[in-house]
């Protein structure tokens, strides 16, 4: 019964950018289960230190068991999951949380920024493999054509022209990569809005849908210690200020960008 | 000798548990969230989140930080409140044949013991802990928990409104915690539970912020066990009452101490976290290092350090 814990082998580890590295481990039961949107929880070594397990957005799974995640260096825990070699194994427990929920019969715009790519390539994959919606649309962002090309290159090989953007002009727009959301604005279109990233990002693509009438599903991220719904450590808050919490492990990640507040 | 000769019963007042592996409050959920990992019927007994008489939406994020070797949360206390737990969440456990202690929290002593009374007359539980010592609300808690009279009045509130055996969990942010057991005992309880989290801190020097939403929040993890165990070893010698350990403990070396230093049964808390099996396989490992020593029962082992 899923979610699974397994010791997974690492079948391929690839080093896409300066501090940005790709994961890929078989783990059958798991890739079999997973729906995008959905995480991980990946356990950084045997020891104490660091202690707790990281999340992680499932990149993309394959009918033959691979599962593969995105890891950016931000600390000592993800510096040691992205200097994990072939043959070495990982501690893995998922699939985890929610999915985003499809709405093909709507033109789908996928935002996504730095390694918030991750979860809006195996949703663009189930996109095009099942009945394909009208319109698919990426707008992806990072902060160098260094971090993004391998990213995006990946939607070019499903079909897809991504538009991009990066923080340094290197590749696409120069500047943020919901400038082309604008774009989008002069289409008269049912659009739905499938974003993660930089909460600033999220919480402006947010604006823009609601000002739009756009459905809008997030995907967020935050300090979690279990990923099971036991620490009650991911908190966020909901749309209603005065009501309970969200959890991000249980309730999403996916939320709809009208479920939480934008603070 | 086959496993199952093997006598890893302990007592905790009325209450036989079939062995000493127990999870912490606050970091097995309602048990339900390990169904996929752990057999809840196989644990001597589910602690679950701590409930108050109100559903609590707890403290604002962020709620946790990693430290080294450890963990800080402030939660604040968020629980479904005892009707929902009752109604909700309580028949699953009992579906599972899981044994169960409620861990119950409160602002004041008539609420720890309008909540002890609510349980009374709730069937197949085994026992309540009694948390007097979460330093995460400013109200209540680490008033009871750090003051020996005010511990021993909810104490004994609690007794008087329940037959269920209660255990008192106690807090670390105490100067002498031998102190606050005996306090507990004589006031009528029928075990001690310990230790709750420390009271640390984190922050961030690049925004000189607080790392916690709530300022300051409970330590947990291997970087406590050392601390858990000599007071456990203290209380251990002070009471008569048996006494549960919990700290940091995340392997069945780790609850193998604390049995030595004179807990009659653990519980597991953030292990859970980083490992979700860890009860299992310290039950497991627990039996093992019985067998290879050629004992029979649990009790040779409880208390049996050498000095």
């Amino acid at each position: 019964m899923p979610p699974y814990q397994l010791k997974a082998q690492i079948i391929r580890a690839e080093t896409l950018a300066p501090d940005l590295y790709r994961l890929t481990f078989l783990a059958p039961d798991l890739a079999a289960e997973a729906k995008p949107g959905q995480f991980v929880m990946l356990r950084v070594g045997e020891g104490a230190d660091p202690l707790l397990r990281r999340p992680f957005s499932i990149h993309q799974v394959t009918a033959s068991g691979w599962v593969q995640v995105l890891i950016k260096v931000v600390g000592k825990g993800t510096r040691l999951l992205a200097t994990l070699a072939l043959g070495q194994t990982v501690d893995v427990v998922g699939p985890l949380g929610n999915r985003f929920s499809l709405h093909t019969s709507h033109h789908i715009c996928l935002v996504g920024g730095g390694v918030g790519i991750a979860p809006l390539y195996f949703l663009a994959r189930e996109l095009q493999r099942s009945n394909p919606p009208a319109a698919v649309v990426p707008l992806l962002g990072a902060r160098t054509a260094a971090e993004l090309r391998p990213l995006a290159d990946d939607f070019v090989a499903l079909g897809l022209t991504p538009r991009l953007a990066t923080d340094d002009g290197t590749l696409g727009h120069h500047g943020l990569v919901i400038a082309h959301l604008s774009e989008l604005m002069a289409t008269p279109a049912p659009w739905i809005v499938y974003c993660c990233g930089p909460y600033p990002m999220m919480r402006a693509v947010a604006k823009i849908c609601r000002e739009q009438g756009w459905a809008c599903q997030v995907s967020l991220e935050t300090m979690m210690a279990c990923g099971l719904a036991a620490c009650l450590g991911c908190a966020v808050p909901a749309a209603d200020l005065a009501g309970p919490y969200k959890h991000v492990c249980k309730d999403g990640p996916v939320f709809g960008a009208e479920e939480v507040a934008w603070l | 000798m086959a496993l199952n000769d093997l006598d890893l019963t302990c007592r905790i007042g009325s209450a036989v548990l079939q062995n000493p592996v127990l999870t912490a409050s606050g970091t097995f959920g309602y048990g339900q969230e390990y169904e996929s990992f752990v057999n809840l019927h196989r644990l001597g007994a589910v602690v679950v989140k701590g409930i108050s008489l109100a559903p609590r939406r707890g403290n604002p994020p962020p709620r946790v930080v990693e430290t080294a070797c450890g963990m800080l949360n402030a939660i604040g206390l968020e629980n479904v409140g005892v009707e929902r737990f009752l109604a909700e969440k309580l028949p699953y456990l009992r579906g599972m044949r899981a044994t169960v202690i409620v861990n119950i929290l409160g602002d004041s002593v008539e609420e720890y013991a309008a909540l002890a009374g609510r349980l009374d007359e709730v069937a197949g539980l085994a026992a309540i802990e009694v948390n007097i010592s979460c330093p995460n609300v400013k109200k209540g808690g680490v008033a009871f928990g750090t003051d020996p009279e005010m511990a021993a009045a909810v104490t004994q509130a609690v007794k008087g409104a329940t037959r269920l055996p209660v255990i008192v969990k106690l807090s670390p942010n105490v100067t002498d915690v031998a102190l606050m057991a005996r306090a507990v005992e004589d006031a009528g309880a029928d075990a001690v539970s310990l230790i709750n989290t420390l009271l640390g801190m984190a922050i961030d020097s690049r925004t000189r912020r607080p790392r916690l939403a709530n300022v300051v929040g409970g330590l947990s993890g291997p970087a406590i066990k050392p601390i858990a165990l000599r007071m456990v070893w203290q209380v251990a010698k002070a009471v008569k009452i048996p006494v549960i350990g919990i700290g940091g403990i995340a392997t069945a070396e780790d609850a193998l101490e604390f049995l030595i230093a004179g807990a009659s049964a653990i519980e597991v808390g953030t292990a859970n976290f980083v490992n979700p099996r860890a009860c299992e396989e310290i039950l497991a490992g627990i039996g093992a290092y019985l067998e290879a020593n050629k004992m029979t029962s649990l009790r040779e082992l409880v208390g049996s350090l050498a000095i």
